[in-house]
């Protein structure tokens, strides 16, 4: 599904990711962990096509096409979807006109019809169900004065109603309690299948409990410095990162 | 000091213009505007065409706009515009009752509909021959021709325009439409004269739309003035729509008695050059005024917004609010005062200025200026200028919606606030569908008006 080549990006002429390599198949669950700064944003930033970061060298595949050179809406509707660690507010854009805006073109570009205003209004309905997220955000503009929760459940939302083949989930899990954690977690499960597959960046192990990953990689100073199973997040939730800087070199 | 007998020229050429014609001008018009005519006249001959160098104009130099040949009429022409064809501005649903202008010149027309009894929508020029009580203590009593050369020129050369009464607790419940053409065989200047009486406790909502119907240049001074009884409550829309070669130099005067609400909502899509003065006295206690505006500028397009809200008395409010988009070379300026009285206690003062540049020739140039002298007052300004938020803008394309669709959904959006304020819901829903073709790059016309946004 997707091939990080030896990765290098920087922004501001800074070396931020430094040879990534990462290979997702179909189906899989990675956790990404790693100690604030090291650059796990930076790489879902650069995946979703934010155009400040600068890539160096390497390359990207998603489902055989390369990555880099597409425009992050076209990025999108091949089915790459991030779930932004800060959305940002958009006064004056409604949700509904965006949603509604954001399903459409990706109809059209899969060569489906555009829904009508009753199909996008039961679709809407149904997947709010299932992030339980309140009519009242629906009816605001994108973002704008939602809780830090609402945010991250208006994200699960979008993603639900997008229907991606990768999920790329940048700390999804902050700022969360436990029945939202919960909620959010639910929603990523059901929409997983054996075609779809997810990046989980995260610092704790409590998400994981819910979306169990086949893999987990730490990426420290913009390198991945270890990949294991799933037993490695709960090692770190016990040990914190600081041996893996001691092992690194800080 | 070859500029200095060049802009006098220029003064002189207007001046020599109406000493030639200034018999024809007060043949056939009512005594009413010509007892005005002379000392606004020696006005507009003290003062001259503004300059930059006028604190009032400091980001707009009329000079330029005054140099072309432009032919007058002065006299009234045979009506070219087919009055039963009557133009509907492409307003579907609007259900207004319409009149015209052509040239400054009100069109007698028949029109679909009633007004209300007694509310009087006519020429200018012929209701103060037919009921110049009425008009004689309105006329030129808050247009000064003494600090604005622009009303001093309007009022010398003023013929007609529109009239507007609303007798005592009359509530209009259908809007009323005025759509100004212009439309002469060469480049003409154009006078027009306006004046706007609503008694105690009236209602109204007046929708106002300039356009051109020929590719020929343009120069209209309007001066509108607007009387508002106590308790009563206008609605004031402005439908600014005329094509690049045209300048329009549009002078709007409100007087506010107690009680009274107006909200004033000015739209600029096309034009060459866009000068809107409002002014706003809150003359009695508790009076209330929203003056709202919008501009889309690309093109080497000027709009000049120029308000100036004067809190006479007690417990007044006021909300402006004004939001431009400019691309290009674009130029735009607003220049907001807020002046509280010392007898306007308890005054609630608020402005709002917000652009957004889509390129890095536009330019905007804001200027609010406060001067309290009531102790108890609340008042608030802000301006802003800026570009499209490149985070936002990011967020929309990383959900599928691609770059110019997300421009525009974030243009639209930032001009939301302003669209909202009008509350004829069929004229916000036709203004919504203006606003997004204008930003879209299409012409933002109504049907049959003659652009010539190129130039
Ligand atoms: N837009 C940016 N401009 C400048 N520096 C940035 C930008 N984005 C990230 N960085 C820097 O890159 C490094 C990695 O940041 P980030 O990818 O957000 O880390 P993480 O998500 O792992 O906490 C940090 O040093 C951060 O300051
Ligand atoms: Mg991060």
């Amino acid at each position: 599904m997707l091939k990080i080549k030896n990765l290098y990006a920087s922004v501001d002429g800074q070396e931020i990711l430094k040879g990534i390599n990462l290979e997702i198949k179909p189906g899989e669950v990675h956790a990404i962990m790693g100690p604030n700064g090291s650059g796990k944003s930076t790489l879902a930033n650069v995946l979703a096509g934010k155009q400040e970061y600068e890539v160096t060298a390497g390359e990207v595949t998603f489902l055989g096409e390369n990555l880099l050179d597409k425009a992050p809406e076209t990025r999108a509707k091949d089915g790459l979807f991030l779930s932004f660690q800060y959305p940002v507010e958009i006064p004056g854009v409604p949700m509904a006109n965006f949603i509604k805006t954001a399903v459409n073109e990706h109809r059209v570009h899969r060569g489906e019809k555009e829904l009508t205003a009753g199909q996008f209004l039961k679709l809407m309905r149904e997947k709010m169900e299932l992030v339980e997220m309140k009519t009242k955000l629906t009816n605001r503009s994108v973002n704008e004065g939602f809780s830090g929760g609402e945010k991250k459940k208006n994200e699960i939302f979008q993603m639900a109603m997008l229907e991606p083949k990768l999920a790329i989930l940048d700390e999804t899990d902050s700022g969360l309690d436990i029945d939202a954690l919960r909620t959010v977690a639910n929603g990523v499960n059901a929409l997983k299948s054996p075609e779809t597959s997810s990046i989980v960046i995260t610092h704790y192990q409590r998400l994981l409990d819910y979306i169990v990953p086949d893999f987990v990689h730490i990426l420290y100073h913009g390198k991945i410095v270890k990949t294991a199973g799933k037993e490695l997040a709960l090692e770190l939730e016990e040990k914190g990162y600081d041996w893996i800087k001691s092992e690194k070199g800080n | 000091m070859s500029v200095l007998v060049e802009k006098a020229d220029l003064s002189l050429k207007y001046i020599a213009h109406y000493n030639k014609v200034k018999e024809l001008l007060v043949k056939g018009s009512p005594d009413i505007l010509n007892a005005q005519r002379k000392k606004a006249f020696q006005d507009f001959v003290m003062q001259g065409i503004p300059t930059n160098k006028n604190e009032k104009y400091k980001y707009t130099n009329l000079h330029p706009y005054f140099l072309p040949d432009f032919s007058f009429i002065h006299q009234r022409e045979a009506q070219k515009t087919d009055p039963n064809a009557i133009f509907h501005c492409d307003v579907p649903q609007l259900d207004s009752y319409v009149k015209t202008t052509t040239n400054g010149w009100f069109n007698e027309s028949k029109t679909e509909g009633d007004l209300p009894e007694g509310v009087i929508l006519e020429s200018l020029e012929k209701m103060m021959k037919e009921q110049p009580g009425l008009v004689e203590k309105y006329y030129a009593k808050i247009a000064k021709s003494n600090t604005d050369a622009m009303v001093a020129l309007n009022t010398a050369f003023a013929k007609d325009g529109y009239f507007l009464y609303v007798p005592k607790n009359v509530v209009c419940e259908q809007p009323i439409q005025l759509i100004n053409f212009l439309e002469a065989p060469e480049n003409s200047f154009v006078t027009q004269r306006n004046l706007v009486i609503l008694e105690q406790g009236a209602d109204v909502k007046l929708i106002l739309c300039d356009h051109t119907l020929n590719l020929n240049r343009y120069l209209c001074n309007s001066v509108t003035e607007i009387f508002v009884g106590e308790n009563a409550n206008l609605d004031y829309y402005t439908l600014q729509n005329q094509h690049n070669r045209t300048t329009n130099i549009n002078s709007v005067f409100v007087q506010q008695e107690r009680d009274s609400v107006v909200t004033s909502h000015t739209s600029s899509f096309h034009g060459g050059l866009i000068r809107n003065n409002m002014e706003f006295v809150l003359n009695g206690e508790n009076a209330e005024a929203n003056v709202f505006g919008m501009a889309f500028l690309d093109k080497k397009q000027h709009v000049d917004n120029f308000t100036q809200i004067i809190h006479k008395k007690p417990n007044g409010q006021s909300n402006q609010v004004y939001k431009n988009v400019l691309d290009d070379e674009a130029t735009g300026a607003f220049s907001g005062l807020i002046h509280v009285v010392r007898d306007a206690q308890n005054t609630n003062a608020f402005q709002q200025n917000n652009n957004l540049l889509l390129s890095d020739t536009a330019t905007m140039q804001t200027k609010p200026q406060l001067i309290i002298d009531a102790d108890d007052v609340k008042c608030s300004h802000g301006a802003t200028v800026g570009q499209i938020d490149e985070e936002a803008l990011f967020y929309l394309r990383a959900r599928g919606i691609n770059e110019d669709k997300a421009r525009l959904m974030m243009m639209n959006a930032f001009m939301h606030e302003v669209v909202r304020k009008i509350s004829v819901e069929a004229l916000r829903d036709r203004i919504d569908e203006l606003v997004e073709r204008r930003l879209n790059g299409e012409v933002a016309k109504c049907h049959e008006c003659a652009y010539q946004c190129e130039v």
